[in-house]
């Protein structure tokens, strides 16, 4: 995946991501991500690329479970997020959603920088700016039979229910 | 054999094999709980993976407390959907007014012993006060529960947190709450679980345990558990079979906190370890002081912050109270024991049982550059619905002291009138 990094700093929650009484309106992630990062950020959602990716520091999207803060970005057309941890519903939630958590030390990534992420292959992340290249773990077992099947509901439905 | 923590035991029992922390293990989840927030997506995505009868309807609970009562036409309708898909599905539905789920789920009795507990909500970590395994989860995972009754889970690592000592009078188990996310920080614990244990466990009512359960969340845990003594079997009015933990369990981490050395703790903004003593924010001022949430919004709670408040001669001029009961049971206690009135009296804004503005979804928002202190587990920027407010997280006693004085300010400061103490000096000025 080639894309150009988004980048946000440590702890970002999911009410930072997109807030709950956006969610009261409508569920609608074309809806939703027209206020992506809204206080944050007020200029994120008016500038973000289909294929840019996120790109955070610890902890990202801790706080509430609430998993439009998954889909809204899955519907800005971000496919995947870096960061060097995530909270763990978070983790889960983008996972059930086609959204590519990547675990990796994204300290020397800057706005802006070009970056080709490989989470399958060569587990590598290059960044094509700057030139450096950082690994990432593979997602193993489970959550990866569940992106590969492209989310949950695609999984659920070809295995009528969970298997290991 | 080896040996196990409570949280290894009980997601055994429920995977129906023997597991350990790091496996992944497909579970019988015995109760599950969503609300107004959660569900509508839930529905979408029961839709999507072809759902048509939810397998256990009798172990599904349904809560309208994030919009109640309904802020606007939209959620009137996410809570019609909600209405329709329980009564179709034979779903126990808590309908507006009746509070907080993780309030209710506890109160109702559904709770119990050994469970494993999942719910489209972080702060379902409450339910580990009743020796239970309790976890959040979004909303996809839940239409996969309801359908299937059945979870996959990673079993985490245990911290051991060992309690000694008791707490001093002034301070709560909301400071012990804090002072925990100050010494793990807000992922310090992700992916993990929290296990209380120690000899100042006893000390601690089940309701004091519900709000360091609920507090897991705010440190990155998968679930916060204690074990059972006669504190749970009192709440519960039967004895169960606790779940305990063997001697020699395996932790990742051993933390030891003396609650007699405690002293009153809050968070400042925007992050939930943003930590210090109250007597090191002495002095900010506060605009509205927020006693509700499923942190703080039980009778106990509101009977702390009322004895501050008596003893400081009611709030400062210009300072919103905002009562926001957990329950309406909760309400209702407060309502017979007068109270309420007291609230009432002093000029407090009562709010209808629910999650109120802890999420800025309904119930009142601060102004602009509002100083908010409030009983609820989360401080983020623009999380009770103003992001130019900012909020401070402490007990019950603490909000109550900032609304007496206008300033954050120690609770142990104020005392009762009998004691022949009055208002710190500056109060109502």
């Amino acid at each position: 995946m080639k894309g150009r990094a988004r980048l946000f700093g440590d702890n970002i929650n999911t009410d930072y991501i997109i807030t709950s009484r956006r969610k009261r309106e409508n569920l609608d992630p074309q809806y939703l991500r027209n206020y992506l990062f809204e206080e944050l950020d007020p200029s994120f959602a008016a500038t973000v690329k289909p294929d840019d990716f996120l790109v955070a520091g610890k902890n990202f999207g801790c706080g509430s479970a609430m998993e439009v803060a998954v889909t809204a970005v899955v519907g800005a057309g971000i496919r995947a997020v870096l960061a060097k941890s995530f909270s763990r519903t978070y983790f889960r939630n983008a996972v059930n959603n086609g959204l590519i958590p990547i675990l990796c030390d994204t300290s020397g990534i800057r706005e802006g920088d070009a970056l080709d992420v490989d989470w399958t292959h060569s587990f590598e992340i290059r960044n094509r700016t700057t030139g450096v290249v950082v690994t990432t773990e593979p997602i193993r077992g489970i959550m990866r039979e569940i992106l590969d099947a492209g989310g949950l509901v695609p999984y659920f439905r070809n295995k009528g229910g969970f298997q290991l | 054999m080896q040996h196990k923590t409570i949280s290894e035991k009980i997601l055994s029992l429920k995977a129906g094999q023997d597991v350990r922390s790091g496996q992944v293990a497909i579970c019988d989840v015995d109760c599950m709980i969503a609300n107004d927030a959660s569900t509508p997506m839930a529905l979408d995505y029961f839709d999507a993976m072809g759902g048509e009868r939810v397998l256990q309807p009798e172990n599904v609970v349904f809560a309208m407390d994030h919009y109640a009562p309904a802020p606007s036409q939209k959620a009137t309708q996410l809570h019609e959907r909600m209405r329709k898909f329980a009564a179709e599905q034979k779903i126990h539905t808590w309908e507006i007014g009746q509070g907080i789920g993780h309030q209710l789920i506890v109160e109702s009795g559904r709770v119990k012993p050994g469970m494993l507990i999942v719910g489209a909500d972080s702060h379902t970590v409450t339910c580990g006060a009743l020796n239970t395994f309790a976890t959040g989860i979004g909303s996809s995972d839940l239409a996969a529960v309801l359908i299937s009754g059945k979870i996959w889970l990673r079993v985490p690592e245990s911290i051991k947190v060992t309690l000694r000592g008791e707490l001093r009078p002034g301070v709560f188990p909301k400071d012990i709450a804090l002072a925990l996310a100050l010494k793990l920080g807000s992922d310090g614990a992700t992916y993990e679980a929290i296990e209380f244990d120690g000899p100042g466990v006893p000390s601690l009512t089940l309701e004091d345990r519900l709000v360091l359960c609920n507090f897991v969340v705010e440190m990155g845990a998968k679930n916060g558990v204690f074990g059972g003594d006669e504190q749970t079997w009192k709440y519960l009015g039967t004895q169960y079979e606790p779940i305990v933990a063997d001697p020699r369990a395996e932790y990742v981490r051993k933390i030891v906190m003396d609650l007699d050395k405690l002293e009153p703790q809050v968070a400042k903004p925007s992050q939930v370890d943003n930590v210090v003593p109250v007597k090191k924010a002495e002095g900010t001022e506060i605009g509205m002081v927020y006693l509700g949430t499923c942190t703080g919004g039980r009778t106990r709670d509101f009977h702390q912050a009322l004895d501050v408040l008596r003893a400081g001669g009611g709030p400062a001029s210009g300072v919103q109270v905002v009562v926001t009961p957990a329950s309406n049971q909760v309400m209702q206690e407060l309502v017979a024991d007068g109270s309420l009135s007291e609230f009432l009296r002093m000029g407090a804004v009562v709010v209808t049982p629910g999650c109120g503005s802890c999420c800025g979804t309904c119930g009142a928002i601060p102004g602009d550059n509002v100083n908010v202190i409030s009983t609820a587990n989360r401080n983020f920027k623009g999380r009770m619905g103003n992001g130019t407010a900012s909020i401070y997280l402490a007990s019950p006693a603490s909000c109550a002291a900032a609304a007496v004085h206008g300033r954050i300010l120690d609770p142990r400061e104020i005392r009762p009138a009998s004691s022949g103490a009055t208002k710190p000096t500056g109060a109502n000025e």
